[in-house]
C-alpha cells in the first residue's frame, strides 16, 4: 500500500488534486488549517497507485507521495523511476 | 503527525515519488489558491535540475504576481523594471554570456507594457528564454483586461465583456514570436492535468536547450488559470482554461529549428 501525506497548513483547498487523482483517493474534509483553508485529506488510501498525479499538479507542494517498494526478490532492483 | 509518519515510512523501505527540486525553496507560496504559478515554478525548477543548469542561471524576474519568484527559488535573480525583462535578460546575458539566462513573465508584463522589448529581444534572436505565465487578466493588480483577455470576458476594466470592435482580439503570442527571424523556439502549453503538466515540462526543456546549444532565443507560453481574478472556484477556474482559453489559443509547438532546418537561426551575432 502506497501513502500520500498531505502538509495540511501548505494545503489552500484548492482541490486540483482531487480531480488528477485518476483513483478518487482525495477529497476534501470537514477541517480547517490555521489559514481558515477546507483542506483537503487521504480519503481511499488502499487504493493509490503513486502515480504522484497530485503530488505534481499542486500548486503548493502539500502532498508528498511515497512508493511502497514491492515485494520482489533480492536482486530484481531498478523497478522504480 | 506528518514528521512521525515520514520517519516511520522511510523505514519500512518507502521511496518518495515525485521529490521536489531542490533549487525550489520549501516554504509556503503567497499565490492565491488554485493559481497556477506553483506548478509552472516547479516545472521551472526541474527542467533547470534536469538540464543541469542550475549553478550557472541568472533568472530575471518581472512585475506580477511573480515578482516574489526569488523567493522561492534559490537562485540569482535580477528584477526588473515592469515589461522589461527581456531587455534586461539581454544586458545580462551579453554581460555573461557563460550564464543561464531566462525570465519569467506575465501576459500584462510581457504582452502589453513590454510588447517592445520582449518583441525585439526575440527578433535579435538573444540566446535566452522566457517562460511566459498567460492567464488573461493582470492579476496583482485586480484583474484589470490585459492583452490576452478573451472577447466577451469580464474584467474590472471591461465590466460588459472585452469588445471585439473597440479593444481588439486577444495576442496570441506563442504565434506572433514564432513569426520572428530570431526565434528557435516557440511553443504553448497548459497545466491543467498531469497529462499537459508533462507536455508543458517538454516544451520548457526544449526552450531551455535552445540556448544551452545557442541556437537562439526560446519561449514558452503556459496557459493559467486566475480563479481570483476570474471570480471562480480553483477547479472552475481549470475547467476555463481547458474549454475556453485551449479553444482560442491552441496547444502545439509552433516553431522548433531543431526539427527545422529551415528555420534555423544564421547571422545576428554580434
Amino acid at each position: 500500500m502506497h501513502h500520500v501525506l498531505i502538509n495540511e497548513e501548505r494545503c489552500k483547498g484548492c482541490l486540483l488534486c482531487t480531480v488528477a487523482c485518476p483513483k478518487e483517493v482525495l477529497e476534501q474534509s470537514a477541517r480547517f488549517n490555521q489559514q481558515g483553508y477546507k483542506v483537503v485529506e487521504v480519503a481511499r488510501q488502499d487504493d493509490c497507485t503513486a502515480c504522484a498525479a497530485c503530488a505534481r499538479i499542486c500548486p503548493d507542494f502539500a502532498i508528498r507521495v511515497f512508493r511502497k517498494k514491492s515485494a520482489k526478490p533480492k536482486g530484481a532492483k531498478g523497478e522504480q523511476a | 503527525m506528518t514528521s512521525i509518519n515520514l520517519a516511520a515510512l522511510q523505514q519500512e523501505g518507502y521511496t518518495e515519488v515525485a521529490t521536489l527540486p531542490e533549487v525550489l525553496a520549501d516554504r509556503p507560496m503567497h499565490y492565491c489558491p488554485g493559481c497556477h504559478h506553483g506548478i509552472a515554478h516547479r516545472l521551472v525548477a526541474e527542467a533547470l535540475e534536469e538540464l543541469g543548469q542550475v549553478e550557472r542561471t541568472i533568472c530575471v524576474s518581472s512585475i506580477g504576481c511573480s515578482v516574489f519568484i526569488y523567493n522561492y527559488m534559490h537562485l540569482d535573480t535580477v528584477e526588473a523594471p515592469h515589461g522589461r525583462a527581456a531587455a534586461v535578460a539581454t544586458g545580462v546575458k551579453r554581460a555573461r554570456p557563460d550564464a543561464f539566462v531566462f525570465t519569467y513573465q506575465g501576459d500584462g508584463d510581457l504582452a502589453s507594457i513590454g510588447l517592445a522589448e520582449s518583441m525585439h529581444c526575440a527578433n535579435r534572436g538573444e540566446k535566452l528564454s522566457i517562460v511566459f505565465i498567460n492567464n488573461t487578466v493582470y492579476g496583482m493588480t485586480g484583474g484589470q483586461m490585459a492583452p490576452t483577455t478573451l472577447p466577451g470576458q469580464k474584467t474590472t476594466t471591461s465590466p460588459g465583456g472585452r469588445c471585439a470592435s473597440t479593444e481588439g482580439l486577444p495576442l496570441k503570442m506563442a504565434e506572433i514570436m514564432a513569426g520572428l527571424g530570431g526565434v528557435a523556439y516557440s511553443a504553448r502549453v497548459a497545466t491543467t492535468s498531469l497529462k499537459r503538466i508533462v507536455e508543458a515540462k517538454k516544451a520548457i526543456k526544449a526552450a531551455f536547450q535552445c540556448q544551452i546549444d545557442g541556437r537562439g532565443f526560446g519561449f514558452v507560453e503556459l496557459l493559467s488559470a486566475c480563479p481570483t481574478n476570474w471570480r471562480m472556484t480553483p477547479l472552475q477556474a481549470n475547467e476555463r482554461v481547458e474549454k475556453e482559453l485551449i479553444p482560442y489559443f491552441p496547444l502545439g509547438v509552433f516553431k522548433d529549428d531543431a526539427n527545422d532546418p529551415a528555420c534555423s537561426v544564421s547571422g545576428g551575432d554580434s
